[in-house]
């Protein structure tokens, strides 16, 4: 298993590292010794660590090597970490979705370092013929007591590489952790901030071309014909052809989300060159007798809506009669827009697929996946097809459908030649897998006394169902009934960070808050009330309601004290707060905001999370952080409509994204150190933080938000940059 | 085509590419140079900002053969080893999530501390507002400029 000088036959990403720079603090080993997977050890003790799931900007990347290296017991100085290439033999679940990379990577994170440890415990019991059991190891140093004798990990590296990997080896006490619970930057860092080559966009290669895509500029319609003689004599332009992406008969799978499977490649010389021929072809669509737009998507949802699905997510007691003999109801419709994912880097993929081989290299959130669809499409096994992933520049759920990736295999299988595919901004904006857009109607019962005897919430989402029936406050109330309606539509969705729940939580919290106000009730008490009752007394199998309500109030518990809520909201300002439970995460947050004209302007927030162990609070908190701007941007400014098929914005100067004027002042954050395994990081806080700002700007200004976007019309979205 | 002399980061480049070319591409597919990066192509999102004589200018909105004998200068030509004060303030804040629009905020602050070594908040926010950042990374920015200003105004 031992290999001679960098072990990196895949490594596009190492012939671009800075060697100079990693040099002048980490002498290079000469040799390299592969403890398992995950490791590699080198003579001089340097380690390389291996971070499998692709690296969205979530910092898996240094925060999965951190997780082995602090099991392998090391200096995290002396580790060097490079992005692992797909490979289903060695690692498990190369995705990065659903805020799961640390939370379902732990163990076999932690087990590749400890067992990587107790080889080279046995590597130097075996040399000094003493008990291994008697080994100690400290920051990349094995030592043994009684007899003095002391040894590095680069020492015993050759050695322990020859040893059988143990099956069972003991791991850490939390209380021994050196490295997981510190802060650590960004191992990316440095070469970000010099415009290194990273990302998928970047890639170079010999003997390269650029290819483009035109697709059909409307959703439903398809291929007719396309003037592609015309453009062929373009300068640069190498050959443009109608290519079928999926051909019939092959498999498809989700991560095919979006998929187009007619369209138009143009292949040429440079970028440049290939978007004046893109722009220049003249194409031809066969539509289909109806079109979408946005008006019908709403009348869709509204008209579910107005009816009880055939059977109800959720009901638990009677809701029927708790409503009919209620002393108050309260009903509030919310509705939010299609979202774009206007990921930075636009979609792009480099593929050299030859009859013997497939290499694909480039920005893709689930690698595996897309070897599948690979396999089926080019009707190549899977041996044969290599993918590596490049750092991402943004993911956020769009590169799970990597249907672009598949483009590009099947221009470069056409062309016989190596390609990078580049989509346009507008490419990327109007061939989306969209958050899809909502609308759900809450109702709330209330008794005399301002106490809660039912709740009814009927959701409806286009290409997905609305609720999640057995989220609180399912089990903390006798009569509960949640319903969830679909409506197909022609305009792709997909996951949008935070999926459903990024629009569910705001809507809740928003309704929480005016539920509370109506009970003449604080709303942080009129939430804890409810938690006791889960806590004491709950409704339904506990097992069956999705949230551990003790973790769920100790959040708000916590953002309650931090913001000294009880104390009252400061003079000028508006406050409001919010609490959501999704990706196994609980985030508590309080925002205090004042209205500049009529758009909110956040001042501060508190945040507090429960995520179980912090893996590395520095990056954590970066992901708090974004997550809160990420919501507050979109639920204030952001939507995304189609009028006949066509989305009527197709960058950002019809797109309004947050900025920096506009960003909250400061945000703090508060993780609860219970030492429970680590759960979800990279979404968590995105939900609930669109509730929060509703309940403060009706604070602010008197008026309740139940629409998304709260600032702008939909028709009103042009900006200037 | 055509062929333009270049001044890039104080070296001379010569390139042949269409006049209509914007700098954008010419860096990158031209000349190697990555750091810039593409992410709107028209003048909204500033990704792919460089300094022209100094001034923050959107390479993706100026054709090549506009540049002329005009200075240009890069991420790779703001410091060699990456020691800028405000290339070092951001590693200090950890800013970057994706990194992908970082070198673009990092050239439009450096061009913000040369004209304005001693910012206020909302200068920060409105030179900084011109610059997308999807992660939302807009917080940790604000400081890293406040850090390499101070860092600057103590060297």
């Amino acid at each position: 298993m031992a290999g001679g000088g960098l072990v990196l036959g895949f490594s596009w990403l190492a012939s671009c590292k800075d060697e100079a720079a990693v040099e002048a603090t980490l002498a290079m080993p000469d040799e390299w010794f592969e403890i398992n997977g995950f490791l590699k050890i080198g003579n001089n003790g340097v380690v390389t660590a291996m971070s499998p799931n692709p690296e969205i900007g979530q910092n898996v990347k240094t925060a999965m090597p951190m997780i082995v290296a602090d099991e392998l017991d090391v200096d995290w100085n002396n580790v060097i970490v490079e992005q692992a290439p797909l490979n289903t033999d060695i690692f498990t679940r190369q995705l990065a979705g659903g805020s799961q990379s640390i939370r379902q990577g732990w163990n076999s994170l932690r087990m590749a370092g400890a067992t990587a440890r107790q080889m080279l415990k046995q590597a130097a019991a075996d040399a000094w013929q003493v008990p291994v059991a008697e080994i100690t190891t400290a920051a990349g140093v094995l030592s043994h007591k009684a007899s003095g004798k002391s040894a590095g990990y680069g020492d015993m590296a050759a050695a322990a590489s020859k040893l059988e990997v143990p099956e069972e080896v003991k791991l850490k006490e939390i209380e021994e952790f050196t490295i997981i619970g510190t802060d650590r930057k960004n191992v990316d860092g440095k070469d970000i901030v010099m415009g290194k080559p990273l990302f998928g966009l970047d890639v170079q290669k010999e003997g390269m071309l650029i290819a483009m895509i035109v697709h059909p500029p409307a959703f439903g319609m398809t291929f007719k014909s396309a003037d592609l003689e015309s453009v062929k004599t373009m300068q640069g332009i190498k050959d443009a052809f109608h290519i079928v992406v999926y051909p019939e008969g092959a498999e498809r799978q989700w991560s095919d989300g979006g998929a187009i499977p007619e369209m138009v490649a143009i292949v040429g010389e440079s970028t440049w060159q290939c978007l004046q021929a893109k722009k220049a072809l003249k194409a031809e669509w066969e539509a289909p007798d109806k079109l979408e737009s946005t008006s019908d998507h709403d009348k869709g949802l509204a008209e579910l809506l107005a009816k009880a699905p055939k059977e109800p997510a959720r009901r638990d007691g009677n809701p029927e009669k708790a409503f009919a003999g209620a002393a108050r109801v309260i009903e509030r419709t919310f509705s939010a827009p299609y979202l774009a994912h206007n990921c930075m880097e636009p979609m792009n993929f480099y593929a050299h697929v030859t009859p013997d081989k497939a290499e694909l290299l480039g920005p893709t959130q689930t690698p595996e996946f897309l070897e599948n669809t690979l396999a089926s499409v080019l009707e190549m096994p899977k041996e044969k097809i290599d993918i590596m992933m490049t750092r991402m520049g943004g993911g956020f759920g769009r590169r799970l459908y990597s249907t672009f990736a598949v483009e590009a295999a099947m221009i470069s299988k056409k062309m016989q030649a190596p390609v990078k595919l580049v989509y346009t901004r507008e490419d990327d904006m109007s061939q989306g897998t969209y958050r899809p857009s909502y609308m759900v109607t809450y109702r709330a019962a209330l008794d005399e006394a301002g106490k809660l005897l039912a709740w009814h919430v009927r959701a409806a989402g286009t290409n997905d169902g609305g609720v999640f029936e057995n989220r609180f406050p399912a089990g903390a109330l006798d009569n509960y009934l949640a319903e969830s309606h679909m409506l197909p539509t022609q305009v792709t969705t997909g996951a949008w960070r935070a999926p459903r729940s990024n629009f569910l939580a705001g809507a809740e919290n928003a309704f929480l808050d005016e539920v509370a106000e109506a009970a003449g009730k604080d709303p942080i008490d009129f939430r804890l009330e409810l938690f006791d009752r889960a806590i004491n007394d709950p409704v339904g199998d506990p097992e069956k309601n999705d949230y551990d309500p003790k973790r769920y109030a100790g959040v708000l518990k916590l953002v309650r004290e931090k913001a000294n809520w009880d104390a009252g909201t400061p003079s000028g300002k508006g406050r409001g707060v919010s609490a959501y439970y999704c990706h196994n995460s609980y985030v508590a947050q309080v925002l205090d905001l004042h209205m500049d004209r009529n758009e909110p302007r956040v001042d501060k927030i508190w945040c507090a999370v429960d995520c179980g162990i912090v893996i590395n609070p520095l990056s954590a908190r970066n992901q708090i952080e974004g997550g809160i701007v990420d919501g507050i941007g979109h639920v204030t400014y952001s939507a995304l409509t189609f009028q006949n098929g066509k989305p009527e914005q197709t960058n950002f100067d019809r797109y309004r994204l947050i900025r920096h004027a506009e960003a909250p002042k400061e945000i703090e954050t508060f993780f609860v150190d219970n030492g429970i395994d680590p759960t979800g990081l990279g979404e968590p806080s995105l939900p609930p933080i669109s509730g929060a700002l509703a309940n403060a700007m009706y604070r602010a200004t008197g008026t309740r938000y139940y629409h998304q976007p709260f600032v702008g019309s939909k028709q009103d979205q042009r900006v200037i940059g | 085509m055509a062929r333009f002399n270049l001044n890039i980061n104080g070296t001379q480049r010569e390139v042949d590419v269409d006049p209509s070319t914007p700098l954008l591409w010419v860096l990158r597919e031209n000349l190697n140079l990555v750091g810039t990066k593409y992410g709107c192509g028209i003048a909204i999102c500033g990704s792919c900002n460089v300094h022209v004589n100094g001034t923050v200018v959107r390479s993706c909105s100026m054709p090549v053969s506009t540049v002329g004998k005009q200075e240009i200068t890069t991420i790779e030509g703001l410091s060699e080893n990456g020691d800028h004060p405000v290339q070092e303030a951001w590693l200090e804040e950890d800013v970057p999530q994706c990194g992908y629009c970082q070198t673009g905020q990092i050239m439009t602050a450096a061009a913000l501390l040369k004209q304005n070594p001693n910012p206020s908040d909302s200068e920060i926010e409105m030179a900084m507002s011109g610059n997308l950042c999807r992660c939302g990374t807009y917080v940790r920015i604000k400081k890293a400029v406040k850090r390499a200003a101070e860092s600057q105004s103590n060297s």
